[in-house]
């Protein structure tokens, strides 16, 4: 079986889910963009979007077709090209019509799982769950009898014990795209114990095509992205719980959360990214991790308790932001959460006194957005972090505490034999988390 | 056409040039209409002449209002414009980005004709409503829509890009690419003077080097980066085109107006290819027949507003009118000739590629452009006119060289 082959009877599971919908799309597009190739029109294409609500599978396509019109209307130049023998399609309009309808028409909708009994590709990205996943594969695996291929999105689970406990026979190659997978740049593939050559080679082939970056990582819980996060989330949270001895938890909260934002030049501090990842789903992915673990206690009673008070964060389907730590209203965070009143407390109240208590950012720091984009940003990284170690202030000196323990994270993954590289470390938090700069650096020896 | 009759232009304005490049600019806004902008550009105006009353007839250049605003019948928005123009005669006139030429021209003809005195002329283009790759579909309707099919995404910026691979091919590459983007740096420098201008904002350091980025084919179009592009613009233009009665009846003194030396519209074969590639031949034409009409040469030219759709027409046009021999417009302009200090400056306020291209309204644009810098009211943009160059050339172009308007002025 060939790319093309491959690439013919494909189903996404979780297709309505934040990260299905992107793998459906990007694979959608990809499948069409092969149906249209000349020596593949006599060929059929078929993508099943499977999900358990309908109504959720409605919204989807809805979603789809958006971002396919924008992508196409992104390519019409490569499209004029494709639609050269249509004599009937002459204006842009008719061309990006006839684009999107043949990516649609790719795709089935459907909620009944039984659809990938025929597929020879299976995209899974359900809920992060290692019973239900196992559950699913395994029927699969029964009733298909092409033995298809599964890759898995998991951001935590080893795809050794997938593999394993579902009988995949090596079949299984976890394909981890970033949230969200149209513009997120990065995919971490990681292989398990017994992945099969070919299964891995067609991801990277696959992924290219998509115009993402792939990086690979090896198989232990939270592979490198999560691997890094959890600890930074972890350390973050811990660092706010001992400010707490000494001001209130909102203050802790606030300080905390701007010295990973504006003090480390990132594009948001660490309990804003909690919220967007959602509460309750970081908390999974660190009691998914966290058997796997020697010497280590992944684990926060703070997101257990936010968890019980149902403050939760994560995304609503419009893709805006659910208050979680920080609430959010048009322009941005506006007040934190106190746990023990029960209510968000607004901004004004405690900002000033926080910001009196940091101290002011060097004279040299600029925005992470600005910093992100300029093609001079090591020189410009490099004289900022020269000023802020000459800087004493509680801010500055919580910055360079929580900059070294993100290096010696990434270092970590390193020496446990997470990444292959610490490059790898820098290109994961650089295209997965749009950090400016990798975590092993030497701005702070 | 040599007048039989003196005819004057007085009284211009010019909207802010909308689009890209403006910081009060937001797609996704609610922004003035067709008729706002003609109202805001009529009236004021109107406020210039001594009101409606005093006006005997209304043009209206545009060029796809049918499309991008799924509006036709500009004319009878005369009527919207000031009530004093109901009952009156208006009528809209078209010939794609020369749409604001042709208005002017038909005014010219009938103060010419003895039908009006006074004939208040607007030109006016709303393109923001869609997004740049379905405005390309719409403007292509200034080329011949049998060569559509084969034709570029981006439609004419493809065919001019096809016009600067040829004259590359001719002339060199970075030879021509160097006034190319020369071009480029003028057009900003003079936006930055003209706060109705859309680059009026521009603060690019280095307008060379962005000039001179690699044109990327894949996403756009072989030879032209979009730098190399005029914008895509809402605006209005308007101006009064008056008698020597007119004048007397709305009682501006001959001084604050100029004069209409002559006048020309030239087109050429629509379902055509150009046949020299590299050369706007049409607009030659045009040019020649204005400049005999006027009685005058190149060399009487104090400024020049030219039709830069592209910054290789701006090269061609340079060509053109005669101030380079084909093939030396690129270093005409690298050595500053065109430049607002240079021999013969060309687009005082910043031209297509900096002021903006409302299509329809281009022509009119030009027109108060060099009533302004001529009776000396263009403010921060003003050039020096010199007694022994007092005049001025307007050409506007639709197409790819299809129609071609020029209008010699000089201050009356």
């Amino acid at each position: 079986m060939n790319y093309t082959e491959r690439l013919q009877n494909v189903a996404v599971l979780g297709a309505a889910g934040k990260m299905g919908s992107g793998i459906l799309l990007l694979t959608a597009q990809e499948m069409a963009d092969l149906s249209l190739m000349p020596e593949n029109k006599d060929k059929t294409f078929v993508l099943y979007a499977v999900d358990i609500s309908a109504k959720a599978l409605a919204d989807l396509m809805i979603y789809i077709k958006g971002q396919v019109v924008k992508a196409a209307e992104k390519k019409a130049v490569q499209l004029r090209k494709v639609y050269a023998d249509r004599a009937d399609l002459v204006e842009n309009y008719d061309i990006i019509d006839q684009y999107v309808f043949d990516v649609m028409n790719i795709i089935r909708p459907v909620t009944r799982m039984e659809v990938a009994y025929d597929c020879s590709l299976i995209f899974e990205a359900i809920k992060e769950d290692p019973a239900l996943k196992v559950k699913i594969f395994s029927s699969i695996e029964k009733n298909n009898p092409n033995k298809p291929w599964y890759y898995t999105n998991t951001s935590s689970i080893p795809i050794s014990q997938l593999d394993e406990e579902a009988s995949l026979g090596g079949r299984i190659l976890g394909v981890h795209f970033y949230n969200p997978p149209a513009v997120q740049k990065l995919v971490e593939v990681i292989r398990g114990k017994n992945t099969l050559n070919e299964v891995n080679d067609f991801a990277y082939e696959y992924i290219k095509k998509l115009k993402k970056i792939a990086v690979p990582s090896n198989d232990f819980a939270g592979f490198i992205g999560n691997g890094h996060f959890m600890r930074d989330a972890l350390y973050g949270i811990n660092e706010a719980m001992n400010l707490n001895k000494s001001m209130t938890w909102v203050e802790a909260v606030y300080c905390i959360n701007k010295v990973s934002q504006d003090y480390l030049v990132r594009p948001m501090g660490i309990f804003q990214l909690i919220d967007y990842v959602g509460i309750d789903v970081c908390s999974y992915i660190m009691s998914v991790m966290n058997p796997h673990l020697k010497d280590e206690d992944l684990h926060s009673d703070v997101l257990d308790k936010m968890i019980s008070l149902g403050v939760l964060g994560g995304q609503f389907a419009s893709g805006s932001q659910k208050d979680g730590f920080l609430k959010y209203e048009k322009g941005g965070p506006s007040a934190i959460y106190d746990m023990e009143k029960k209510t968000y407390v607004p901004f004004a109240e405690f900002q000033a006194k926080c910001e009196a208590w940091l101290g002011s950012l060097p004279a040299s720091w600029k925005p992470w957005k600005t910093v992100s984009f300029d093609k001079k940003k090591d020189a410009i990284l490099t004289s900022y972090y020269n000023d802020l170690k000459l800087i004493e202030s509680n801010g500055a000196n919580l910055a360079k505490k929580y900059h070294l323990n993100s290096k010696a994270i990434g270092q970590k993954l390193y020496d446990d034999k997470v990444a292959n590289s610490l490059e790898d470390v820098n290109t994961v938090l650089m295209t997965g988390f749009f950090h400016a700069y990798g975590p092993v650096n030497e701005y702070l020896k | 056409m040599k007048l039989r009759k003196k005819v004057y232009m007085v009284a211009g304005y010019n909207t802010v040039s909308m689009g890209t490049g403006r910081k009060e600019f937001n797609p996704k806004k609610e922004r003035p209409g067709l008729e706002q902008l003609m109202k805001e550009a009529g009236q004021a105006v109107l406020v210039q002449i001594g009101g409606a009353k005093n006006v005997d007839e209304t043009v209206v250049g545009n060029f796809m209002a049918a499309r991008f605003n799924r509006q036709a019948h500009l004319g009878a928005f005369a009527a919207y414009i000031d009530e004093g123009l109901r009952y009156k005669p208006s009528i809209s006139v078209e010939g794609a980005c020369g749409s604001g030429g042709l208005a002017l021209a038909s005014a010219i003809r009938s103060v010419l004709a003895e039908t009006a005195d006074v004939v208040l002329a607007l030109g006016v283009e709303v393109q923001n409503t869609v997004k740049a790759i379905y405005g390309a579909d719409i403007l292509a309707g200034a080329g011949y829509y049998a060569m559509r099919k084969n034709g570029h995404a981006f439609y004419f910026p493809g065919e001019f890009s096809d016009r600067a691979g040829a004259y590359y091919e001719k002339y060199g590459r970075e030879y021509t690419r160097k006034g190319m983007a020369t071009w480029f740096k003028n057009a900003i420098e003079n936006a930055r003077l003209c706060p109705t201008a859309q680059e009026y904002e521009n603060k690019v350091d280095d307008l060379i080097s962005l000039g001179l980025t690699e044109p990327n084919p894949k996403g756009f179009t072989d030879h032209l980066n979009v730098f190399d592009c005029s914008k895509v613009s809402d605006g209005c233009s308007a101006i009064a085109v008056v008698s020597e009665e007119g004048l007397k009846r709305i009682g501006i003194p001959k001084s604050e107006a100029v004069e209409i030396c002559s006048f020309a519209v030239a087109v050429d074969n629509l379902t055509e290819f150009p046949a020299e590639p590299t050369e706007m031949r049409c607009t030659e034409e045009s040019v020649k027949q204005v400049l005999t009409d006027a009685g005058i040469t190149k060399d009487h030219l104090g400024t020049v507003e030219t039709h830069d759709c592209f910054t290789i027409a701006g090269v061609m046009a340079v060509e053109a009118i005669g101030f380079a021999v084909k093939g030396k417009g690129p270093e005409f302009i690298a050595n500053g000739n065109t430049a607002r200090s240079g021999s013969i400056p060309f687009n005082t306020t910043g031209g297509l590629v900096g002021w903006g291209h409302p299509t329809g309204a281009t022509g009119v644009h030009q027109a108060v452009t060099l009533w302004e810098q001529l009776t000396g009211k263009a403010g921060a943009a003003q050039i020096e006119i010199k007694a022994d160059k007092p005049y001025g050339l307007s050409v506007n172009m639709g197409g790819n060289d299809k129609t071609v308007v020029s209008i010699v002025y000089k201050k009356a």
